[in-house]
């Protein structure tokens, strides 16, 4: 009665349930029907997931700044620090408004430095501390690499858990529009080829919300690679989303759309083209079964394989380059586990196999387009015209 | 040289003759006198660890024309470079350098085209002052084929080897150890040229540069390094990231200089010096005191960390150009109307690599596939469909 009464002065008072919730004065699980008097309040959003109508659209940008909100006031370990991610609000607004509210001490404006930066975040690590560092792009992230695999990757390992790393490096990964060879690199084979590192890389805001917590929270040095062009992309969220306890578990990919002639591997922007790619195909009479990874390491094969014992064709998408990438990690997987299962060849789509061009005829060409992904789907299903000949 | 020797004969036949060479040169009434003219700077240099030179710079009037012209035709470059940026003819990161043009005009007066210059991505107008074209800029920042990376490049990777330029990089602070590495070859080769490698505040911090500046120093390579203090990397403030924001400073046991980087002449004096400290002596840091007028690039206003007073401040007092006109008319080089006359021309030249530009077509598809390796053993090579795209590495 008396927390009814003090939620109703504070809501008055302009407060919404949802800060009063972030703020972890009301730790409420959503999900509670009728029962407690705080859900009376607001009885519509204990029903949130049923009626669309009240189903809230955010973006990844605001996602991931809610999501670095509410762990910074979880817990007074987490830290910030990265370039322009204080007074310049993020280079990409991600850290918008943190300055204000966690001040200087942490949330802090590196130099441009990365090597110096990111060894001072593992040595914070090492102490105890939970910094959440910030590349720029993760381009950049290569000035630093020797810190993240030698000095937090391995350390659990070498000191026999003695010097565990709870440190995420986070900052968008791969192509943008138009940056060029330098600013175009997908790193999540390179990370992902790391045992002691957990590498995640979000779609939707629900991901980037889930995802974001959880590496936080987690006690291992957790990669977490964004993407520039889905930054301001909205997504429908609902409120067990919104939810400051929400969490997505590691290690777990979700079926995005359910299908059974093929399935198609994705993670980050391209499951959205992946999903395009389907609604394609489903005009085709091909019923693609769309998997977002979420989590390129520890890689979700057990949901993997069963969606290709399910489907026989597999179909893997990716940014980056072809060579030792994600996908070939995929299809190595689905041979070695599921091989009497697969009724085709399995079907790489990748990043070109070259340096990002800057003239936009030739970006285009280097980057996996819709079409790409229709016409490997329909190969795999033997639907397709026959393959172009070697040049 | 008739005329020029009628133009350099005593100042009263000068006037009179004036208006006739004028006539004789309709489309560019640029001075082609030499005769020697000393000004000094407008502020002394700041030395550290050597003896600064001398405030009093020796100049021409030709060459003080040529500054005026080539400033003038960067800053137009850079303003026509924005408007196209939000025309969307140009994507991705356009980094402008307009009120920076006296570091890449003085630095070009001081030494030759067999010099070497390495740069970040703020490089339109160095490639400019290295003998780049307006065509090529142009061209290379809309992705065609005329320009000077054949549009695989972009704003931040403009090349001219044949001119000692060597880029055009996009990591803040590599291209210091690559800039070293030129003076090493260069000293090697034994051919008696520096290397001029020009990185900002933001970069000064970099440990890459230290490495780098040690060993140069340790080699006594001919390395002269050029940190062009614009005052802010990207939206932090100098004296948010340094501890010691004295740049020409931070090489300890190594020379340096500080340069007022808005005054041609003071950059054409040290850079001169430099080259001669650096094939003596080894390395040398250079601080070039600047501004750049536009935000960190084109998605940066660059308002939200200065104040427009001190832009504007900076443009009133300080403009480079500025300097040059008042210089000319002060010394009675060239007429107001000249010097405007000499701005419609360079609009107009700008306007026309534009146009030119727009035509230029987008590279060929199979350009996606060339220049991977210089040598690629016919290697097979994929698109983003390996089964449907697919060559192989010539």
């Amino acid at each position: 009665m008396v927390l009814l009464l003090a939620v109703n002065m504070v809501t008055r008072a302009g407060f919404s349930l949802k800060q009063l919730k972030m703020w972890g004065i009301i730790r409420q699980k959503v999900a509670a029907g009728g029962g407690s008097p705080v859900a009376r309040i607001r009885p519509v959003v204990s029903n949130l997931r049923n009626y669309s109508s009240a189903v809230k659209q955010m973006m990844v940008r605001e996602a991931l700044n809610s999501a670095l909100d509410e762990e910074m006031s979880a817990d007074p370990k987490v830290f910030l620090m990265g370039e322009e991610v204080g007074e310049y609000q993020g280079a990409y607004k991600i850290s918008k408004g943190l300055l204000e509210k966690y001040g200087p001490e942490r949330v802090l404006d590196t130099p441009i430095t990365e090597a110096g930066f990111t060894g001072i975040g593992v040595g914070a690590a090492y102490y105890g501390l939970k910094p959440v560092v910030e590349f720029m792009t993760f381009n950049f992230s290569m000035q630093a690499i020797d810190h993240i695999i030698n000095s937090a990757a391995k350390s659990n390992y070498m000191s026999s858990g003695q010097i565990s790393v709870p440190i995420v490096f986070r900052g968008p990964n791969g192509a943008a529009a138009g940056v060029g060879a330098q600013h175009s690199h997908c790193y999540a084979a390179w990370y992902a080829s790391v045992p002691g590192l957990k590498v995640l890389s979000p779609y939707s805001s629900e991901d980037a919300r889930g995802l974001l917590k959880a590496a936080i929270r987690d006690p291992d040095p957790v990669v977490f690679l964004e993407n520039e062009l889905l930054y301001g992309e909205s997504f429908p969220v609902s409120a067990e989303v919104l939810d400051s306890s929400f969490c997505l578990p590691i290690g777990k990919a979700k079926i995005e759309r359910e299908g059974k002639d093929v399935t198609i591997t994705a993670f980050s922007k391209i499951v959205g083209l992946s999903l395009k790619a389907a609604e394609i195909l489903a005009k085709e009479g091909i019923s693609a079964e769309v998997i977002n990874l979420r989590s390129i390491r520890p890689l979700d094969r057990s949901t993997i394989n069963a969606s290709v014992r399910k489907t026989n064709r597999l179909v893997t998408v990716e940014e980056g380059f072809p060579q030792h990438g994600v996908g070939a990690e995929i299809c190595a997987s689905v041979i070695e586990e599921s091989f009497s299962y697969l009724d085709a060849p399995v079907e790489r789509i990748a990043g070109a196999d070259v340096p990002m061009p800057y003239a936009a005829n030739l970006e285009r060409m280097a980057v996996p387009q819709v079409e790409d992904i229709v016409r490997a789907a329909k190969r795999a299903c033997y639907r397709s015209v026959p393959m172009a000949a070697a040049a | 040289m008739a005329l020029s020797k009628l133009s350099s004969s005593s100042s009263l036949s000068t006037n009179i003759l004036k208006p006739l060479t004028n006539s004789f040169f309709l489309h560019r009434p640029i001075s082609t006198d030499t005769t020697p003219l000393t000004i000094e700077t407008s502020v002394p240099f700041t030395s550290h660890q050597c003896e600064a030179p001398s405030r009093s710079v020796e100049t021409t009037p030709k060459e003080l024309l040529s500054f005026f012209r080539q400033m003038a035709t960067m800053r137009r470059m850079e303003i026509a470079a924005d408007s196209l940026y939000k025309a969307k003819l140009v994507r991705g990161f356009c980094h402008l350098y307009d009120g920076q043009e006296a570091v890449a005009i003085g630095m070009e007066a001081g030494i030759t085209k067999k010099d070497s210059i390495i740069t970040a991505y703020r490089d339109h107008c160095t490639f400019l002052g290295r003998g780049g074209t307006l065509l090529e800029v142009f061209s290379e920042l809309m992705g065609r084929k005329d320009g000077c990376s054949h549009g695989k490049g972009g704003s931040m990777h403009f090349y001219k080897k044949d001119s000692g330029f060597y880029g055009g990089h996009g990591i803040v602070g590599a291209q210091i150890p690559l800039g070293c590495g030129l003076a090493f070859a260069q000293k090697y080769s034994k051919d008696e040229t520096v290397t001029f490698a020009l990185y900002g505040d933001g970069a000064a911090n970099q440990g890459q540069l230290f490495e780098a500046l040690n060993i140069a120093a340790l080699w006594d390579l001919p390395a002269i390094l050029v940190c062009e203090n614009n005052h802010y990397g990207m939206g932090t403030a100098e004296w948010r990231a340094a501890k010691s924001p004295s740049y020409y400073k931070r090489g300890d046991y190594v020379p340096g200089l500080k340069v007022d980087g808005m005054d041609a002449l003071a950059v054409k004096q040290a850079c001169k010096f430099a080259k001669e400290h650096a094939l003596k002596n080894g390395p040398m840091i250079l601080e070039m005191d600047t501004y750049r007028y536009h935000g960190h690039s084109m998605s940066d206003p660059g308002s939200t960390y200065r104040t427009r007073d001190e832009i504007s401040g900076v443009r009133q007092e300080r403009d480079p150009i500025e300097r040059i006109r008042k210089l000319i008319l002060a010394h009675d080089l060239a007429t107001e109307k000249e010097l405007k006359d000499i701005e419609k021309e360079v609009r107009k030249e700008v306007d026309d690599a534009i146009a030119k530009a727009k035509e230029s077509p987008m590279p060929e598809p199979s350009e996606l596939f060339t220049n991977v390796y210089v040598k690629g053993y016919g290697v097979e090579v994929f698109g983003a469909d390996r089964k449907e795209v697919r060559s192989a590495l010539p």
